[in-house]
């Protein structure tokens, strides 16, 4: 089957179009493959603008691990903006790649990253500007597995209607795998069809297919039990866990494109995993064991990355990049050896400790010294307990104090609001601690000129998290404790004009609520929101909460259960969640005794310091801890230049 | 320090980059080919570079002009073939030469551009750019930051003419990606317009006399014009052509060795 560009066609649109070199291509380090010379072929989608997808690291990682394989071939595809989508339908132009721009439909696996459910209507309208019926059950052999993968994969009930399969966990070793079943089938002459295919890709254990299980609910809505429908299919599926992250040093070339995009740097992810044990954080849950890189292959990827890309920064990745346990070599080592080029580094996640501004210290030795982010999440002492952030109020002042001390004059404070146990008091305790964080930076540094902007986030409950079980808190208390907090703040005489305030309403966290802890029966939700033109949800201006509202009244009709049930709802320790039967590694009676401690406010230690405390994880998944120090250090490199 | 005159090209589908694309592009490859630059003092320095005149997002261009610091000598002919390597093709550097004469942006009189109208037969596109030139005047509107601005867009054109079968096609569709724009796109009529715009304030875009030769002549493309710049420098009223605005300093230079 020759497949055809579509640019020709495309480009007569582009004139007409806001940033057209978005969908041009052409990207330094992207790979287009000679299509006739590949036997299995995936199209890898990031169901968001390009602006926010290309720099997506899983995606980058993904498209250059299986584009180096002989025989196999990767494209890209994003999000169209609706300007170009109605285009797009009037001329007939299907969803294409931005490698080779060849429809998505002549792929064999179209595979999906959703780091966020805020994707899901923007699935639907790839896949049907693909020309991909929207339903699982209506594909044909002319149509390509979809594929879900991602952090919100972790939970694809909602999708399980419009997706053939879903991965959870790491994807480097898991689309090699799949490649391999899938070209066996093509070789084979695709015995069995479709079916059979889904069939072989199951009985892996580690690749989720929705149809292959059937959902008995109660007559209170809940669920009775999820049980394969097929012989040979598991019972669980488990998630896939990579163990030597210096065996997959990808993205080796990081793709530099020509348009913007939201992170202007190259990324290498330092470790993967972690296990402080916030009870609120769904990715440090689903991705232990913690991981490290070697400082060795760290200093190698970013080597090659910054020859490979020219960026002027780089970011040094993790969910908590100042717990590895060499950072201060890196981050010397990396500073020394990138003084003279002006190379910026960063890390995005610390943490709240004095050590962290001698880091911080180190990264701004060769570029500009703006504002310092330290995220306590919870207000009060004692939320902080419930969620298990172990900082203290002393901790913080004396970081801060350090942080002025040393010539910073901007602090960033990032917290939640709605966790569970959650007051009034506990809110209102942001504000007293932004204040004494202002009064001690007078102190230090003797100016009156010192600024701490409070940015809040709205708590939404985690699946594979301990307060899964947790109820969301409305949109409208989480409105009127916010209103009272910025009361507060706002109200005083001392310090009120030296905090900045920076807050969400509590609508969009109530769908996300919806979708992060649904079940199947939310797919009609997202349907309906889609063809009532439901996009791009997780941009403020596209985004209606009305329009999910009366999706949600529409698409649940006749079920028993609404928005509520899914959201506000509590659960107990005997309800069948959604998600029981993707297996995260996570014991669900440790999840469970987790939550009860955060009931009472007990805290729970890191496992890379403590003995193990038995979340169950390592013996499920057979893996382990890994991390260093190795004792090596960056060596200067040898100038090659000038 | 040494300072680079360069002429670059946007061809193909990289004719959609805009000109903040094109910096950002172009200052990383500066980076990975390890050209030693200069840097401007201050809190954030920023590698010297300064951009002259850019051709509109969508328009391609086989003359658009910056210029480079450096803190260490080049060989401009090197320094040109190490960069336009670095930068993907249709983003291409074709000349290079070291300053030596200054008021550079003020040789940039005029531009060069060529109009491809698909679908639009060759005789109707003469009389509609004879129509436009025999007028006095041709008042268009064009969208400005400051809102709508209605200007004359007649007095800046020196030249507008049809160009013959066959004549040369540049820009569009050359040294592209394996799948960009087909060049030969048969069947369908297919009329190549020249013009010669003056620089002036305000700036009158190949966009403001397709808009005139709409108002004035009724022509109206079926598609929408590719557009290419083929030229910008010194005007020759006389003969109505755009010459090399590099030529200065290239004399400059021989006269030097």
């Amino acid at each position: 089957m020759t497949v055809e560009s579509v640019f020709p066609r495309l480009e007569a649109l582009l004139p007409h179009v806001q940033k057209p070199i978005q969908y041009v291509g052409g990207e330094l380090n992207s790979t287009v493959k000679d299509w006739d010379a590949c036997d299995v072929r995936w199209a890898l989608m990031y169901p968001d603008a390009y602006e926010v997808g290309l720099p997506n690291q899983g995606t980058m990682i993904l498209y250059e691990v299986l584009n180096e394989r002989e025989g196999v071939l990767a494209e890209r595809s994003y999000s169209v903006w609706p300007d170009l989508e109605a285009l797009m339908r009037e001329h007939g132009v299907p969803q294409f790649t931005v490698d080779a721009h060849r429809p998505i439909k002549a792929f064999d696996v179209f595979g999906l990253s959703f780091s966020t459910e805020l994707g899901y209507t923007n699935m639907l309208t790839a896949l049907d500007l693909a020309g991909i019926p929207l339903n699982a059950a209506d594909r044909t052999m002319d149509d390509p597995v979809v594929l879900a993968g991602g952090h919100a994969a972790f939970n694809p009930e909602p999708i399980a209607d419009f997706i053939d399969a879903a991965v959870i966990g790491d994807g480097e070793q898991a689309v090699l795998d799949i490649t391999d079943i899938v070209r066996a089938w093509k070789a084979e002459g695709r015995p069995g069809g479709r079916d059979e295919l889904l069939l072989r890709l199951a009985k892996t254990g580690g690749v989720y297919i929705p149809r292959f299980y059937d959902v008995e609910y109660l007559p209170d809505g809940r669920i009775g039990r999820v049980v394969p429908n097929r012989p040979g299919v598991p019972w669980r599926v488990s998630k896939h866990t990579v163990m030597d992250l210096d065996e997959w040093p990808y993205p080796k070339q990081p793709l530099v494109p020509l348009a913007e995009t939201v992170h202007e740097r190259m990324s290498v992810e330092i470790f993967r995993g972690c296990t402080r044990g916030c009870r609120f954080c769904q990715a440090g849950m689903i991705t232990r064991p913690v991981r490290e890189r070697s400082i060795t292959g760290i200093g190698e990827m970013v080597e090659k990355g910054l020859k490979a890309t020219g960026f002027e920064e780089v970011g040094l990745l993790s969910l908590s990049s100042a717990d590895h346990s060499e950072i201060a070599d890196i981050t010397k080592g990396l500073a020394d050896r990138y003084a003279e080029d002006k190379v910026g580094l960063s890390l995005p996640s610390t943490r709240v400790d004095a050590f962290n501004i001698d880091l911080a210290n180190e990264l701004s030795r060769n570029g500009r010294r703006s504002g310092l982010t330290f995220a306590p999440e919870g207000g009060s002492e004692r939320i902080r307990k419930v969620i298990n952030k172990m900082v203290s109020e002393e901790d913080l002042i004396n970081t801060v104090a350090t942080a002025y001390g040393n010539g910073w004059r901007q602090v960033k404070l990032y917290f939640m609001c709605g966790l569970p146990t959650e007051t009034d008091d506990d809110v209102l305790q942001i504000g007293t601690m932004a204040k004494n964080v202002i009064a001690k930076g007078r102190e230090v540094t003797g100016t009156n000129d010192i600024r701490c902007t409070v940015s809040i986030g709205g708590f939404v409950p985690k699946p594979h998290t301990p307060f899964q079980w947790a109820p969301q808190l409305s949109a409208e208390a989480t409105d009127e404790r916010l209103t009272k907090l910025r009361d507060s703040i706002r109200g005083d005489r001392k310090f009120g004009k030296n905090i900045g305030f920076r807050y969400h309403d509590g609508k969009p966290g109530i769908v996300e609520g919806l979708l992060s802890r649904g079940d199947r029966r939310i797919g009609a939700v997202i349907r309906a929101v889609y063809e009532d033109g439901g996009r791009f949800d997780g941009w403020r201006e596209h985004f209606s909460y009305d329009r999910w509202m009366a999706s949600a009244e529409k698409g649940l009709a006749g079920t028993g259960v609404d928005v509520d049930w899914y959201t506000t709802r509590e659960r107990t320790y005997e309800e069948v969640l959604p998600w029981d039967h993707l297996d995260s590694g996570l014991d669900k009676d440790w999840l469970w005794e987790d939550w009860q401690d955060a009931l009472e406010e007990v805290e729970v230690e890191d496992c890379r310091w403590t003995p193990c405390f038995d979340c169950g994880v390592c013996p499920q998944m057979d893996t382990h801890i890994q991390v260093g120090p190795t004792g090596k250090k960056l060596l200067p490199l040898t100038v090659v230049n000038n | 320090m040494q300072r680079i005159r360069l002429r670059y090209t946007k061809r193909g589908r990289l004719r959609f980059t805009s000109h903040r694309d094109f910096q950002r592009a172009f200052e990383r490859a500066l980076r990975r080919s390890a050209v030693p630059m200069a840097y401007s003092a201050g809190f954030t320095p920023h590698p010297k570079v300064s951009y002259a005149n850019a051709a509109p997002t969508g328009t391609a261009s086989e003359a658009e002009y910056l210029e480079i610091g450096l803190a260490a000598t080049r060989d401009p002919e090197a320094l040109r073939r190490q960069l336009d390597e670095s930068l993907p093709p249709g983003l291409d550097i074709t000349d290079a030469v070291e300053v030596r004469t200054s008021n550079f942006v003020e040789r940039l009189e005029a531009s060069e551009w060529l109009l491809r109208l698909a679908g639009v037969e060759p005789e109707q596109a003469a009389k509609a750019a004879a129509t436009f030139l025999a007028a006095e005047s041709v008042e268009v509107q064009r969208m400005t930051k400051n809102g709508l601005r209605t200007f004359d867009a007649r007095a800046a054109v020196a030249a507008l003419e049809l160009l013959p079968d066959g004549a040369p096609q540049v820009g569009i569709g050359d040294d592209t990606l394996t799948d960009g724009a087909d060049d030969v796109r048969t069947g369908a009529p297919c009329a190549i317009l020249r013009l010669v715009v003056r620089h002036a304030t305000p700036a009158v875009r190949p966009d403001d006399v397709l808009s005139g030769l709409r108002s004035t002549a009724d022509l109206a493309p079926p598609v929408p014009a590719e557009v290419t710049r083929l030229a910008q420098g010194p005007l020759d009223e006389q003969t109505g052509t755009v010459t090399d605005p590099l030529a200065l300093d290239r004399a400059a230079a021989e006269v030097g060795r």
